[in-house]
């Protein structure tokens, strides 16, 4: 490992909140490691973005989207049965499974089509690992009538059949990606050789707060609308700010997005949930990129990555096939050396039973992403006093992982 | 820098009066012994400058020939290590030829890269071209081997206007590399007519000479681009030759490195004709 570079990542810090530098850095993490066929594309993207951050017409015309089309705020529920029954802190969702389209994806997707709009850019591509955020880039794309290409691996299109019919119905063409172990990080090294390809006219829609500077800094103030309306509503709802906050993480999109807003609260303790799979003593067995993974390069950024040590990439394990990727947002990987974020793992079947008890308890059936986040949840809150508060970002709705689920647990549908 | 062998090399080139050939492998592609055989035999076929790919799990600039290349080499057990043992044993046997290393930063990176370059310099590297460290990452890498004496080339592409050329130029140096096409390896094809407008362009900003590649495939091609440049790569339609000659267990057979070779051989022919 360079050690020279990881001095600045070192805490001693006013703010967590003004990265990245502009170069694209969260410390060591982060960066620009693509083609150069892409670069001037990747620098024409930052100060396109820059002009629309400062131009209230942008924010004016996302926010009546929030409102009007994905049904923004999302709701920030007390979880009462689950409360009571883990014994602990009080337990809230913030609801964003009751987004358009079912997850917290649809957040950034609209950003980005707006900005890809405003480039001038009149085709859109985008990778997918479950699914959802094929399925919001493809609504976005119907809505706003722009053809759209989605890369999705050949083994996730087999496990995510449900939104794989509903992306065909919203129009896009839909390319299983055999490439590889035919998952998400294949489906990004598609996504971006057709990028490559079509730079002149294509708009590159990065589902996750990952890849090359600026789409983790993009994506990330895109989702941070998450955290910025849990802080209003918990302060209407409790009069004070949460004691922890956790969320699931795969690229670590939704968690940027709630933990963001909350980085310079010493008092609220926030921890990411990775996936554990079948355990991460099990060799490529899991895809916690953080807690069983090093550093290294890789989709035009540098952060934690599954790999071996010839530095060849692997393909990693989730029964979630949101969270199957071998790396993370470089800003994660950031909090996780500066210590200001906890990340944890949680196997595929901790994850199922809370799948399970969530749906019996609160008559929520969630996605098997935050279902991580609900299995530490079980964990956590028993341990808190019963007069402190914890946030859990319910990112995504189940529906789509029926058929996994029903499999995991012998169910005949 | 001191001269180094690239630089020779395109020297004695330009005394010659004729654009260099460049051949692209991919180390341990389909297995060790072979591409070590089609390594040393490249010399005598008409390679004037070796490119020798380091295997990547995830090569995001390449078409199918290659990342199928990279594959067959991991599969059979390449590494970093094997890759940079391959340069010595052929630097033992050839002083002259330049070997340039093409990959991408990932396993460079964890080698580390200190350590990876002081290895590259000992094993008779001559130049590194990483497709996924542009200008902007020039202290990674392109800094620290300028500092061992390795040339770092660098890919100037269809989309970098002449804004963008002196940032990409700057810290340059053996020669510069031409994208000949907006795309990935060995798939569209260049027009030699838009290709050589290019490098006449980028020749008004720099005295480094030009090679120009991906998407050159065929003699004709490489005779048609060599006109306006100083080199021509060939590397998808090589890579191509030892997958057509495997056996169908995947393997290689006693026509695979002769078969790469007789294509070096006519590519190299086409390059010579005046």
């Amino acid at each position: 490992m360079t050690t020279s570079t990881t001095t600045t990542s070192t805490p001693q810090l006013n703010s967590y909140r003004t990265g990245p530098d502009e170069r694209g850095f969260f410390g060591q993490f982060g960066g620009r490691f693509v083609a150069e066929t892409l670069m001037p594309l990747i620098l024409e993207l930052e100060s396109a973005y820059n002009a629309a951050k400062s131009d209230p017409k942008f924010a004016a015309e996302l926010g009546y989207l929030h409102t009007h089309y994905s049904g923004r705020p999302s709701p920030l529920y007390f979880a009462e049965r689950m409360t009571k029954h883990f014994g602990g802190a009080k337990v809230y969702f913030k609801r964003d499974e009751l987004n358009h389209t079912g997850s917290h994806k649809i957040n950034n997707c609209l950003g980005q089509i707006l900005l890809a709009r405003r480039m001038g850019k009149t085709r859109i591509i985008a990778e997918t690992g479950a699914g959802q955020h094929g399925v919001a880039v493809a609504t976005v794309c119907a809505k706003f009538d722009l053809p759209c290409e989605i890369y999705m691996g050949a083994t996730d299109v087999e496990r995510q059949a449900p939104n794989v019919a509903r992306m065909k119905l919203l129009g896009a063409k839909l390319n299983a990606v055999t490439s590889g172990a035919g998952t998400l990080k294949d489906a990004m090294n598609e996504a971006l050789r057709d990028w490559v390809s079509n730079v002149h006219d294509t708009y590159y829609i990065i589902g996750t707060a990952a890849g090359p500077h600026p789409y983790p800094q993009l994506v990330r103030d895109f989702q941070s609308i998450i955290g910025q309306e849990t802080r209003e509503q918990m302060m209407k709802a409790e009069g004070r700010l949460p004691d922890a906050l956790v969320a699931c993480i795969g690229g670590g999109s939704n968690a940027i997005g709630l933990f963001h807003p909350f980085l310079d609260e010493k008092d609220v303790a926030i921890y990411g949930v990775e996936a554990g799979g079948h355990g991460l003593n099990v060799e490529n067995g899991h895809a916690a990129s953080m807690t069983g993974g090093t550093p290294g390069v890789l989709h035009g950024n540098r952060t934690y990555l599954l790999q071996n040590r010839d530095g060849q990439i692997l393909e990693g394990h989730s029964i979630s096939a949101g969270l199957d990727y071998p790396g993370v947002g470089p800003e994660h990987s950031w909090l996780k050396d500066s210590g200001r974020v906890k990340y944890v793992a949680i196997t595929d079947k901790e994850a199922l039973n809370a799948l399970q008890l969530c749906t019996r308890l609160e008559g929520i059936i969630p996605a098997l992403e935050p279902s991580h986040a609900i299995a530490y949840v079980e964990k956590l809150a028993p341990t808190m006093g019963k007069d402190q508060i914890l946030v859990m970002n319910l990112c995504g709705r189940g529906d789509k992982d029926l058929f996994t689920v029903a499999k995991a647990l012998g169910m005949q549908i | 820098m001191t001269p180094t062998r690239i630089d020779r090399r395109f020297a004695a080139l330009k005394a010659e009066g004729r654009p260099g050939l460049v051949t692209f492998v991919t180390a341990g592609d389909p297995d060790y012994k072979t591409a070590r055989d089609i390594l040393f035999g490249l010399p005598a076929a008409g390679a004037d400058i070796i490119e020798l790919g380091m295997p990547f799990s995830d090569p995001m600039a390449d078409g199918p020939a290659i990342q199928a290349a990279g594959l067959r080499a991991l599969k059979s057990g390449q590494n970093m290590r094997k890759t940079l043992q391959m340069v010595a044993e052929f630097r033992a046997r050839d002083t002259e030829t330049p070997i340039v290393l093409m990959g991408y930063y990932n396993p460079i990176f964890v080698y580390p890269t200190d350590e990876f370059l002081a290895d590259a310099k000992k094993a008779g590297v001559d130049g590194l071209i990483i497709v996924d460290c542009p200008p902007e990452a020039d202290d990674e890498l392109c800094l620290p081997a300028m500092q061992h004496g390795i040339n770092f080339i660098r890919l100037a592409a269809p989309t970098t206007d002449n804004k963008r050329l002196p940032i990409v130029l700057k810290n340059t140096s053996g020669f510069l590399y031409y994208v000949s096409i907006t795309g990935i390896t060995g798939t569209a094809t260049p027009d030699p007519t838009e290709v050589h407008a290019k490098v006449a362009s980028i020749k008004k900003a720099t005295t480094l000479p030009v090679a120009v590649g991906f998407g050159v495939k065929t003699p004709e091609q490489a005779k048609a681009i060599g006109r306006g440049a100083d080199a021509v790569v060939v590397g998808s339609a090589l890579v191509g030759a030892i997958e057509k000659s495997l056996g169908s267990d995947g393997k290689a057979t006693a026509g695979t490195v002769s078969a790469v070779l007789n294509l070096v051989k006519s590519l190299s022919g086409a390059v010579r004709q005046r």
